[in-house]
């Protein structure tokens, strides 16, 4: 976002942390909401009421949670390493709300709503979600405990697996655009939305973002009937909030990525809908794939571990590395190539 | 270079605003509410039994050989960014280089696939 104040170092600091403020809390208060309508959602397709006690149609039910869980006691198992034991959740919940850092929100008056216009958008994205694995992976190691340690162990092998196809789908979107800038991503999708030209990488995204964000079918790593909680077991109070919070802004994240790059980010689906601002299409994008998201999860039973892993190496990897050479092949073929030299 | 190094500026004041925000919520937590530790409760989770033996035991050796794997197909997740990036630059020689490459990695994977590394049970 432009700068008031270019001169002075001290004020564009502040300026830069009020920017920071203005992304970082709405999303905090978004998954507040976004875990209510999850749970809304699922208990409507279960025809159940879902929460509905706490203000009116239970809508603070999670505003109610967070204080349950501040009022609580911080146990920390007397085997545990203590310190990875508080990273874990820290780098999760950081990880998370970091990557909101690059999305574009659209202009308003002429001016960019972006934090971090940087030339290398998307390669942060997927540098970021990758990290994300350590969060879980040292909350599994530091736990000390069986649980943690097979639920860590399993999501760490999950994720990598579909981040790979994810890379893929990534470089096919890169081919038609020439540019690893969000923004750029966006403008190329004025003409048409990415889903239409490449809707098999889309269903590839879709299905690799619910496995790399744990979400079910692929929710192996916490599978409570089995693992109890998976990497969660041994936390309490705060901690726990904030793998929650991590865990619902990165699906939130995904959703954010899907939209930005196959279906135009903050762009109107038709053009003479200009006048609606573009954070409001790109928040409606957003909250369109959490339905999404959430419907499966209520209408998808679990996966086998094998079959999750099979699906992503033998299905998914050689489909989306036969499109990166099918997509450049016909893009060089009939010389529809961005940035020629 | 100024320019460039400044746009990462503010990610790294992200960086430590959802830093501090993460301890002082957790470190408020701590301070709100009562701490009472006992042994039962800060003995290791499983299901209400005395853990036996260390859980950080033996696992399958198939995670250690997908972290491999990963590590190769990430490797050239990398290598093609700045080749999606730069393709319309570098034209048909460009293509097929990296076409030998992919050749090359898909001959590997199918290695792989043949000798069951991709087998769960």
């Amino acid at each position: 976002m432009a700068n008031p104040w270019p001169d002075n170092g001290l004020l564009t600091l502040v300026w830069f942390v009020l920017c920071i403020l203005a992304v970082m809390l709405p999303v905090v208060l978004a998954v507040a909401f976004v875990i209510y309508f999850d749970r809304k959602i699922w208990a409507a397709m279960q025809l159940r009421r879902g929460p509905n006690v706490v203000g009116p149609f239970g809508i603070l039910q999670s505003f109610a949670d967070g204080i349950k869980l501040v009022l609580k006691e911080t146990v920390v198992p007397a085997s545990a390493n203590k310190g990875v034991f508080f990273i874990a959740p820290v780098l999760t919940f950081v990880l998370a709300m970091v990557a909101w850092a690059v999305i574009p929100w659209g202009y308003i008056n002429g001016v960019k709503l972006v934090i971090s216009d940087i030339n290398v958008g998307i390669l942060y994205l997927f540098a970021i979600s990758s990290l994300g694995v350590y969060g879980i992976i040292m909350s599994g190691w530091a736990s000390n405990s069986r649980y943690p340690f097979l639920g860590g162990l399993r999501s760490a092998a999950q994720m990598v697996s579909y981040e790979v196809s994810i890379g893929f789908v990534l470089i096919t979107v890169l081919l038609c655009v020439g540019s690893l800038n969000l923004s750029d991503i966006i403008e190329a999708q004025r003409n048409m939305w990415f889903f239409i030209p490449l809707f098999p990488m889309f269903i590839i995204f879709l299905i690799s973002a619910l496995a790399e964000t744990n979400r079910p079918p692929f929710d192996l790593p916490e599978a409570e009937a089995e693992l109890v909680a998976g990497y969660q077991v041994e936390y309490s109070s705060m901690t726990f909030a904030m793998f929650w919070l991590g865990e619902y802004a990165n699906i939130l994240l995904m959703c954010a990525m899907i939209s930005i790059l196959f279906f135009g980010g903050w762009l109107p689906p038709f053009a003479f809908l200009d006048f609606i601002p573009g954070p409001i299409w790109l928040i409606l994008k957003i909250a369109v794939f959490f339905f999404v998201f959430s419907w499966v999860k209520a209408a998808v039973p679990r996966y086998r571990y094998d079959q999750l892993m099979r699906l992503g190496w033998k299905v998914f990897l050689p489909i989306s590395l036969g499109a990166v050479v099918v997509v450049s092949g016909f893009l060089v073929a009939f010389d529809l190539l961005p940035n020629k030299g | 270079m100024q320019g460039l190094l400044a746009e990462y500026l503010p990610i790294l004041l992200f960086l430590g605003v959802a830093t501090a925000f993460s301890l002082i919520m957790i470190g408020a937590a701590v301070l709100v509410a009562r701490q009472n530790p006992d042994p039962a409760k800060l003995a290791a989770y499983e299901c209400g039994f005395d853990a036996f033996g260390d859980s950080r035991g033996q696992f399958d050796v198939r995670f250690y050989l997908v972290a491999i794997l990963f590590i190769i197909f990430d490797l050239e997740v990398a290598f093609l960014f700045p080749w999606a990036i730069s393709l319309g630059g570098i034209g048909l020689f460009g293509f097929w280089s990296m076409m030998i490459f992919l050749g090359v990695l898909t001959v590997g994977f199918v290695y792989e696939w043949k000798k069951g590394a991709l087998e769960w049970e």
